[in-house]
């Protein structure tokens, strides 16, 4: 039979594509106060002429589109997502059952401190277990994001030095790091000084003092490395900062290698952000909301966000007595569902189960760098944390790029890796399996990647032109930013 | 541990495999002081059981809208959300998926979002909606740095009628980057037009204003837009997109940058957060948003799909010179919003507004038949409104939640002279039996302590 498919019927139509004058998705109660035009209480000029063009869908229609739309995405609950940096664990269910209990999600935040003594625990005890686990004094569970727990680190910094006296501008940055890091720093109005890392993949003590001055604020380092690598000389560099009367600051993006094995201020950092939907398990929500609470060593929590939740006796009480506070960075306390899951995971694993994940995510990412290192080039050869680069420059030789790899795999039924990241290494691929993957799952992507290897050797052309499995094909990105259609409205029809 | 699947086999073959022979030969590269001898000082793992009961536990410690009557607002509403929103966001597929950042297989998160844009396009009359942003408050003070991208200056006038929180967030965010706040004094419940010409210079980089305002009321976005761009100003609005269905937009008296909060929008009060930053500006300004857009482009074969696109302003790929540092956004937030505005449609979105402004006005009046209550201004409200007291709003809040109702919020954040000040908000989810308990808990309460 001949396929004669309209090529645009695969793809789901929008939702206002699906619009049809008097379709509606939604019940109110009548109204049953008298009704007031608002013409009548609200000056003309300002009542809307035109309404809104939202469409109009019932219900098993809105649903039915959005349940095909999610059938178009890769998730951690139907696949594995070697997403390096990004750790991409295992969901608890528990999680999302606890954070949608009525009395957190339908709690109001500006109730009485008397009506949410039990949120207001929950957050006092959240904030005593991530200072246990990293070894500060306090921390802030406001921040929304790790990239806000930046901003925020940043700020202190800034408070910290003026309340010395000084005019500190400059944060040090190795050429590894996140790109949040540098924008987090410039956002706070400081300079970014870029560190280049050294043959082992580390941070040089040589380049580092060199780097340091009376002008340096801190060093903003993610230990282990986003090489995966740790940061074996990370007390001398402690040292270098501290001697300089700097600051060290650790990105923890990378904590899930650390939980229970190591705390980082046994490292010497000052301040350290948390990711909550990394490390400790709540899901990413296709790119949020996450939290990044942020802790600091004893000495630096005058300049914390307010507010902070203290306990009184037995009472818990917001507290806004933070002397040299840096502000607010958001209208209320956080993202607090996030804060319940993480709470409920803590709670799960408990102590021994910290030790217990980055083991197991350590040994997770050293055996698929081991399994894979005769068919890809490992650029620092030596012992993983919890996460691996690997480069694919001898695949490109074949003139296979590694976004051809990462293509590839979604054919064999995976989410590629972090790819191009970090910029340091050329054709990179950075993979992080996590503690929750069986050693079933991570041959079976071992097998995927040996036979993607062979297939850049022997037929080229294919990887190249892949996927060819999913709804769609390899889209064009270059086309899309430059003939824009980002909003139907205005789209040319 | 149940969420880890090695086995002990699993964990002595993988070790052989790598020619270690114990798990401390894997962690040469740490200095041996620093690796923990003993467990971390958190509580002992504990069964699923005992942690339901906990949480449980903790939950019930707090009165929630399932318990209280609640009529609190200042940025936090309890309107109406269709069952389906949740029935959808919590799909694995969308709640376990990570940024799209690999567009062939994200499609879901990919066209959604574009639709999200869309919608906050269509509702604001703007030409650029991002992906959203953590929250309204972190979405205003993006505005705000992106407004001195835009003009040169260092001073940007606020409202003093915007959300004080907010105001917070705003000066936190701009604190190293040496721009300035002024406040235009509030006059009856609106800004003092005359304060804020006399603000308004060519040095001022932008003007931000809340509407309808944080008492409410609804200032005059004509007046006011015409008088900020007449000296070239950037002007941001921070609005309630619920009003949006009876409230022309600020974008049609000119408005340049329009954010706000989307909690209202289909996500529950959740004790603040995650709520949703959303942000829309003109086309001109486009290169200058901040965090993530996605676009429309077609495949190999032709076929529309969905990607993100304008990444080079971007943190990953600018570092320092990014837009912003935003990467972790509130993707499924944003989802969230999208469904409710489609399922509202053209025709409910107004009912809604339409139901917030009757029921306001019946509540107000009905408050103010008793003579020691007045409303604090007599400017035009949507959907909540400021009343005086004869008593201290503490008192009047402590005594009626302990009858199961909560009044409102106490607008003491503001100051002492806001003492006697409550801030009423009245939804669409409110009934005339409710608005009555409301009327006569409070009467009941002036009588007792008068």
């Amino acid at each position: 039979m001949k396929e004669n498919i309209d090529k645009n019927s695969v793809s789901e139509k929008l939702i206002f594509e699906q619009s049809k004058k008097g379709k509606r998705g939604y019940s109110l109660s009548k109204l049953d106060v008298p009704e007031i035009s608002p013409a009548k209480v609200l000056p003309k000029h300002l009542v809307r002429s035109e309404p809104a063009r939202l469409p109009e869908v019932s219900e098993p229609e809105i649903v039915r589109h959005y349940v095909n739309l999610s059938k178009k995405n890769y998730s951690v609950d139907t696949g594995f997502y070697p997403l390096g940096s990004c750790t991409m664990k295992y969901n608890p269910k528990i999680n999302e059952k606890m954070s949608s209990l009525s009395g957190f999600s339908l709690l109001h935040p500006l109730v009485p401190e008397e009506l949410c003594q039990g949120a207001l625990r929950l957050m006092f005890e959240l904030e005593k277990m991530l200072c246990a686990i990293s070894g500060m004094g306090r921390a802030t569970l406001q921040p929304s994001a790790g990239a806000q727990g930046e901003l925020c680190g940043t700020l202190m910094m800034r408070a910290y030095f003026k309340d010395r006296g000084e005019e500190r501008k400059e944060i040090i940055i190795p050429d590894s790091a996140h790109g949040t890091n540098p924008a987090s720093a410039a956002l706070a109005g400081m300079t970014v000084k870029t560190v280049k890392s050294c043959a082992r993949g580390e941070l040089d003590l040589d380049t580092l003092k060199q780097a340091v001055n009376k002008n340096t604020a801190a060093l903003m380092i993610t230990n282990p490395n986003t090489l995966g690598l740790f940061e074996s000389k990370v007390l001398e560099i402690a040292s270098v900062m501290h001697s300089n009367g700097s600051l060290l600051y650790l990105d923890g993006a990378n904590l899930n290698a650390m939980l229970g094995l190591m705390k980082p201020g046994d490292m010497g950092f000052d301040i350290v952000h948390f990711n909550l939907h990394k490390s400790f398990s709540t899901p990413h929500g296709c790119g949020g909301p996450g939290a990044g609470p942020v802790g600091v060593r004893k000495g630096l929590e005058k300049y914390l966000p307010v507010p902070l939740v203290g306990l009184d006796g037995e009472r818990y009480y917001f507290d806004y007595d933070v002397p040299k506070t840096i502000g607010s960075l958001h209208a209320f306390y956080g993202n607090f569902l996030v804060l319940v899951r993480a709470y409920t995971y803590l709670l799960t694993v408990g102590n021994s189960g910290l030790r217990e994940i980055s083991e197991n995510a350590i040994l997770n990412a050293n055996y698929i760098m081991h399994s894979l290192k005769e068919f890809y080039d490992i650029p620092y050869d030596r012992d993983c944390m919890h996460e691996f680069v690997l480069s694919g420059i001898r695949q490109k030789k074949k003139e296979v790029r590694v976004l051809d790899i990462a293509k590839r795999l979604m054919d064999y039924g995976f989410h590629p890796p972090t790819i191009y990241f970090p910029l340091i290494v050329s054709e990179s691929m950075m993979i992080e399996p996590t503690e929750t993957e069986s050693v079933e799952t991570m041959d079976k992507f071992i097998e995927a990647m040996k036979a993607i290897a062979i297939e850049a050797e022997n037929a080229p052309e294919k990887v190249r032109h892949a996927p060819y499995t999913l709804s769609i094909s390899r889209l064009d990105e270059v086309k899309a930013a430059k003939e824009l259609d980002i909003n139907y409205f205005s789209r040319k029809q | 541990m149940k969420y880890i699947p090695n086995t002990a086999e699993d964990r002595a073959n993988i070790l052989k495999t790598l020619g270690k022979s114990n798990f401390s030969e894997l962690l040469g590269d740490i200095p041996g002081n620093i690796v923990l001898k003993e467990n971390i000082d958190i509580p002992a793992p504990v069964g699923e059981i005992d942690v339901e009961r906990s949480l449980e536990g903790l939950s019930e410690r707090n009165s929630h809208n399932h318990q209280i009557l609640s009529f609190a607002g200042a940025g936090s509403y309890d309107h109406y959300i269709p069952a389906h929103i949740d029935s959808i966001t919590s799909r694995s597929e969308f709640l376990t998926a990570y940024t799209p950042y690999q567009p062939e297989i994200s499609q879901g998160t990919l066209q959604s979002i574009y639709e999200y844009q869309s919608i906050i396009c269509e509702l604001t009359g703007l030409d650029v909606a991002n992906a959203s942003m953590y929250d309204g408050s972190s979405a205003l003070a993006e505005a705000v740095i992106m407004a001195a991208r835009i003009k040169k200056g260092n001073k940007v006038v606020v409202a003093g009628t915007v959300n004080p929180l907010y105001c917070r967030v705003i000066e936190t965010y701009v604190q190293g980057l040496g721009i300035e706040v002024v406040y235009v004094k509030t006059d009856n419940g609106v800004l003092d037009l005359d304060h804020l010409k006399s603000l308004i210079s060519d040095d001022v980089i932008a003007a931000v204003f809340q509407y309808p305002n944080f008492f409410g009321n609804i200032e005059d976005a004509k007046e006011l837009s015409e008088l900020v761009k007449s000296k070239g100003a950037v002007l941001i609005f921070s609005v309630d997109p619920i009003s949006l269905g009876i409230l022309e937009s600020p974008a049609k008296f000119g408005a340049d940058i329009i954010t706000g909060e989307g909690q209202s929008a289909g996500i529950p009060v959740s004790f603040g957060g995650p709520y949703l930053g959303f942000f829309a500006c003109r086309r001109e300004h486009m290169r200058q948003i901040p965090g993530r857009i996605v676009g429309a482009t077609v495949d190999s074969a032709g076929h529309r799909g969905y990607v993100l696109t304008l990444q080079t302003r971007e943190q990953h790929i600018r570092r320092e010179k990014a837009t912003s540092n935003i990467c972790s956004n509130q993707a499924l937030m944003a989802l969230a919003s999208t469904i409710y505005f489609v399922s509202l449609g053209k025709e409910g979105l107004r009912e809604v507004a339409l139901q917030c402004l009757s029921k306001s006005h019946y509540a107000a009046n009905e408050l103010c038949k008793n003579s020691e209550i007045e409303l604090l201004n007599d400017m035009p409200f949507f959907k909540e409104f400021a009343v005086r007291l004869p008593v201290q709003g503490k008192v009047v809040i402590d005594r009626m939640s302990l009858a199961g109702i909560l009044p409102g919020v106490h607008l003491e954040l503001l100051g002492d002279e806001y003492a006697n000040v409550l801030l009423v908000a009245v939804t669409e989810k409110r009934n005339k039996n409710e608005i009555s308990s409301l009327v006569s808990g409070l009467n009941k309460v002036l009588k007792q302590v008068l």
